[in-house]
């Protein structure tokens, strides 16, 4: 008795509180951005809100499953889970259904599915299958390329259907291998590269030249040491005007026009008014609404189902991307600040619970869970309020949609139940 | 080290998100208000503007729909350009040119594109207008004005200027405001209150349904009707007297201070100034600098008045104790003064009050005015005495009523000779004209006929006013108190009887309305016009002042007929002739009203613009109008009477 006691309240109260929350406010606020007219029938199935909640159902009888499976299980068919998502995402480009030039659906009936939500948590768990490999040692540049090989697998698979926001994601797992023991100037050469890419789009090739060749021999004769070849700086200093170009280069030939009108938006680049009073219609439109939709709600918000903006559907893409508009809106600055805490507690939550894993299979799992939460917390809010350029994901748990949903409950209850089973690993 | 990056991370961007919602939400954000919202549309349901009826109860200004094409920019799609025009029966130019103005004020609001479509053109276009996005048909309602007379009196209505919707949080762009007339003195009045209806929309501009279910909603309220103080026959005969005249006619009730006829001549038919052509018409009528038809005559015309204010002197006169009725002056074809003289003609010498006033004998006014003069030590006093008896009047200022244009006149002081000669350096002698109603005085026939209701009353008046009725409300207290003069009721009679005698034996006999005991007096008023910059005298101003009955007035009369030459020649007759038909409603003196409707003196405006040269006063000659014309006007008259019983 006492065992079972046990074992049913070892799950973690906090995330699943946390995950409870998030869900039924979401709820709320999809409810809000799609009704029109008064809703008569919650369970109206051509409305999203009617969906959603059938998707929350589903949710549960997932949470029981994972929860009742062993958890040794995650462990042993993680490489077997991995080549079915493999498989599935492979399997798109055969039998994939188009969706707003997005070649990452699968049809069933009137049902569509995305298998590059899925795929997330089928990566972690390789992941965390390969790195508490005992062989594996992320110190070595084999185990390091075999590593970024998991991840880069399904990101290219993904980037070929044309879903750079999901791309985007797997970037996420950079904060598991460093905390694994990747070497820090990866970090250091990571952050220095997207600054680097940043200035040069920003202010040109020459200025940013400049500066890095400053910060390079400034760092090179402060730290002289003995024999310290000049050459070294001076290659690093090549490599860095390289890549700066290729940014440019980039930039300009090989992105599509609305996603160089996002990036030059955000970074204010374009200076005529012409072009950028055409740009406010047509790139920068969802992000002023969206901006207008979350000021226009002030410190309280304007109550549930009381946003004109969201009633008027001026956000488009509202209940998706766009949700936590609606959100701003309705809740006002009080329930905004309410979400991005929940988030910052959950992802918190779970790194705490992660580096107390006895099994480096569970940690690196629970880092993953962590990362990719924080990756779609930071992007998406973050675009929503135009502090980064506009990139289509979700927000966990709030933003309507049935892939989504059970993706990230999947990923988030697999942690669930490999911490609850912690006390078994002695 | 390794486990605090991610951890960082969160709580950095958590904190950012926070930062960044603040600025957003709080920081940047003003409270709440609906008419601010770019989410919720604002419709505005206007009032009915309130009916304007005359004093029997006659409907005269009343309101009729009109259909208005409006465009709304932003919402404009690529359309049939020449299909478009062709059905609003207009140039591929002026949908250019409108458009462009259109875009140029809001591409967000609504601007009015075409306006004042006929009913036809209405009910042709209501369903074709759907194909035209961005284009719509509003009804709004206009002005109709059920008698085509008073134009000067009603005024019109017209869009809103900038300038007053930059300082009146009521009105917007679009919206009918009172111009002229009642129209502007009682706008508050008669156009209500408009009410708003704020309309959920989505992004594509469409209808939602009412914004929180009319929460912020407000009911119109309807303008009020008013009654003003006109009587609209006897306000129509007037203006048929003054065809082919320029001047102004003002009757009042002196029992009240109700106008009951207020003509400026030339008038135009105020339909004009209704709908879609009221801006040409406007300008057409504003540019008309010979006739200036827009000038109202009545209330804006200031000319010396001429004898009829020698009738103020009499009083004063009498009041100051400086002269009985029975004291006599002499006169000798005029009298001297100082080293001057001043003019008069051949009457019975030595004048009484009596006389003095009937044969106007500028001889027996110089008299007594410097005797009023010289009643004080100080020659300052005298004239701020003197000048305050003649203000107590109603003269020198403006009247403080509710009419929408007005002029004060000018009444000196001794401040006003000050000015002119030097601090005491002037004498009684220099100001003598005072007398006889020139030098520095000047009027308005409101005033002068304001100043006849005055006398009539024996020593008061009330603010001639044009408000009779406001629905459910009363007319300001300062309509209906009593203003008293200076001059103490007794000393009256002298004077009206001088004025009863005028119609009896003096420079009005020939006017006198059998049955009825006119008192009046005649006047003109020299003036010049610069005529290749020389200063040229014209024919005098026509003027007539005069009230009736004797006892208990019920009418009191200033008419003013530019270049009419003597007082009885044209302002008499038309005074006499009001009279009788306000007090009796019909005519007997057909003679009068056929010398008025046959004589013309167009002919005598034309003179200064010849370029010819011309003779005036005793040189002008009487140029009757064309046997149809005049025919035409008796059809006229005939019609007005069949209607009007
Ligand atoms: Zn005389």
């Amino acid at each position: 008795m006492i065992r079972e006691n046990q074992r049913r309240f070892s799950f973690d109260w906090v995330i699943i509180i946390i995950y409870l929350l998030l869900i039924g406010f979401g709820y709320l606020n999809i409810m809000s951005a799609s009704h029109e007219g008064e809703i008569t029938n919650y369970l109206d199935m051509s409305e999203s809100y009617g969906k959603q909640l059938v998707f929350m159902g589903l949710s549960v009888v997932l949470i029981v499953l994972i929860l009742s499976v062993e958890a040794k299980f995650y462990e042993r068919f993680a490489s077997i889970i991995y080549v079915v998502a493999i498989l599935s995402l492979l399997g798109l480009f055969v039998f994939g259904k188009d969706i707003n030039g997005a070649r990452s659906w699968y049809g069933i009936g009137s049902m569509t599915i995305q298998p590059s939500e899925f795929a997330k948590f089928a990566t972690a768990l390789a992941v965390a299958k390969y790195i508490s490999d005992i062989q594996t040692n992320l110190k070595t540049i084999r185990d390091q390329l075999k590593a970024a090989a998991l991840i880069f697998l399904p990101a290219l698979l993904i980037l070929l259907q044309n879903d750079a926001g999901s791309t985007l994601v797997y970037a996420s797992f950079f904060f598991v291998f460093y905390r694994e023991g990747l070497q820090q100037i990866y970090i250091i050469i990571g952050f220095s590269l997207l600054i680097l890419a940043v200035l040069a789009l920003k202010y040109g090739l020459t200025i940013t030249g400049l500066l890095a060749a400053l910060i390079i021999f400034g760092v090179y004769f402060l730290k002289r040491k003995r024999n310290n070849s000049i050459f070294k700086p001076i290659l690093i200093l090549i490599v860095s005007l390289i890549f700066a170009s290729g940014v440019k280069l980039f930039y300009n030939n090989i992105l599509k026009p609305h996603q160089q009108n996002r990036i030059s938006l955000w970074l204010r680049l374009e200076k005529d008014p012409a072009k950028l009073e055409r740009m406010k219609k047509a790139e920068a439109y969802n992000l002023i609404q969206s901006e207008e939709a979350i000021s226009a709600g002030g410190f309280w918000g304007k109550g549930f189902m009381q946003g004109t903006r969201t009633t008027g559907k001026f956000v488009p893409e509202q209940d998706t991307d766009y949700i936590f508009s609606t959100v701003g809106e309705e809740w006002g600055f009080l329930g905004s600040s309410f979400v991005v805490i929940l988030f910052v507690f959950l992802i918190i939550r779970i790194i705490y619970l992660a580096e107390n894993q006895k099994s480096q299979f569970s940690r690196v799992y629970g880092y993953s869970v962590a990362s990719i939460f924080f990756l779609h917390f930071t992007i998406n809010i973050g675009m929503v309020m135009g502090l980064i350029p506009t990139v289509g994901i979700p927000l966990p748990f709030i933003s309507y949609g049935g892939s989504g949903l059970w993706s990230f409950t999947i990923l988030l209850f697999i942690f669930v139940k490999l911490d609850s089973n912690k006390i078994n690993e002695w | 080290m390794r486990k605090l990056l991610l951890l960082t991370l969160v709580v950095f961007v958590g904190l950012a998100f926070i930062a960044r919602l603040y600025y957003l939400q709080v920081y940047d954000a003003s409270s709440y208000n609906p008419l601010d919202d770019s989410a919720v549309r604002k419709v505005f349901t206007y009032p009915k503007r309130g009916y304007v009826y005359d004093r029997n109860g006659e409907l005269l200004v009343a309101n009729q729909p009109s259909y208005d094409v409006m465009v709304i920019p932003r919402e404009v799609e690529p359309l049939d350009t020449l299909e478009f025009c062709s059905l609003l029966k207009i140039t591929k130019e002026d949908f250019i040119k409108t458009y462009t103005k259109a875009k140029a004020y809001s591409p967000r609001l609504p601007y009015v594109f075409l306006s004042n479509l006929s009913k036809d053109d209405y009910a042709f276009l209501q369903e074709k207008m759907r194909k035209y996005d961005g284009f719509y048909i509003q009804k709004r309602s206009i002005r109709t004005y059920r008698k085509t007379i008073g134009a000067n009196v009603l005024g019109d209505i017209g869009e809103v200027n900038q300038s007053i919707i930059d300082k009146d949080a009521y009105y917007g762009k679009g919206d009918l405001i009172g111009k002229q007339g009642i129209e502007k003195t009682y706008e508050k009045i008669l156009r209500g209150v408009k009410g708003t209806k704020f309309i959920q929309k989505d992004r594509f501009n469409r209808d939602l349904g009412p914004f929180k279910d009319g929460k912020y909603d407000t009911i119109a309220k309807p303008g009020k009707d008013i009654t003003i103080t006109i009587d609209s026959k006897l306000q129509e005969y007037g203006e048929l007297l003054m065809t082919n005249k320029r001047g102004g006619i003002i009757a009042i009730e002196p029992s009240s201070g109700e106008i009951l006829a207020m003509i400026s001549g030339p008038t135009y038919n105020p339909n004009l100034l209704v709908g879609r052509n009221r801006s040409k018409n406007f300008n057409k009528l504003y540019n008309d600098s010979l006739a200036q038809p827009l000038f109202d005559r009545g209330l804006q015309a200031m000319y010396p008045p001429g004898s009829p204010f020698k009738t103020l002197n009499a009083l004063i006169g009498l009041q100051e104790g400086v002269v009985t009725p029975q004291d006599k002056f002499r006169c000798n074809l005029g009298f001297k003064y100082g080293n001057q003289r001043m003019g008069c003609h051949v009457h019975r010498s030595p004048a009484d009050m009596n006389l003095g006033i009937y044969e106007s004998c500028n001889a027996y006014f110089g008299n007594v005015y410097l005797k009023i003069m010289d009643k004080y030590q100080s020659r300052v006093e005298a004239m701020d005495k003197w000048s305050a008896h003649v203000r107590s009047f109603g003269l020198g200022d403006y009247l403080n009523n509710d009419l929408s244009v007005g002029q004060p006149g000018k009444i000196p002081t001794s401040q006003t000779y000050n000015r002119a000669y030097g601090e005491g350096k002037w004498y009684p002698t220099f100001t003598v004209s005072n007398a006889i109603g020139q030098g520095e005085v000047l009027t308005t026939p409101i005033q002068l006929a304001n100043m006849a209701a005055a006398i009539g009353n024996r020593g008061y008046y009330y603010t001639p006013h044009i408000i009779k009725e406001i629905e459910d409300d009363t007319i300001p207290s300062k309509f209906t108190t009593p203003k008293y003069t200076t001059i103490d009721k007794k000393h009256f009679e002298p004077v009206v009887q001088g004025m009863f005698d005028v119609y009896n034996k003096g420079t009005a006999k020939m006017l006198k309305v059998p049955g009825i005991e006119i008192c009046g007096k005649t006047g003109t008023a020299e003036n010049f016009a610069i005529i290749d910059s020389v200063k040229t005298q014209l024919t005098d101003h026509s003027i007539f002042v005069a009230f009736a009955p004797k006892d208990n007035p019920k009418i009191a009369i200033a008419v003013f007929i530019e270049n009419g030459y003597f007082g009885s020649r044209f302002a008499g007759k038309i005074a006499s002739l009001m009279i009788e038909k306000y007090l009796r409603n019909e005519i007997t003196r057909t003679d009068l009203e056929n010398f008025v409707l046959r004589y013309s003196l167009e002919h005598e405006y034309k003179k200064p613009y010849s370029g010819e040269p011309f003779g005036i006063n005793r040189e002008t000659i009487l140029d009757p109008i064309s046997e149809e014309e005049f025919e035409e006007l008796q059809r006229k008259k005939r019609r007005i009477e069949r209607v009007n019983d």
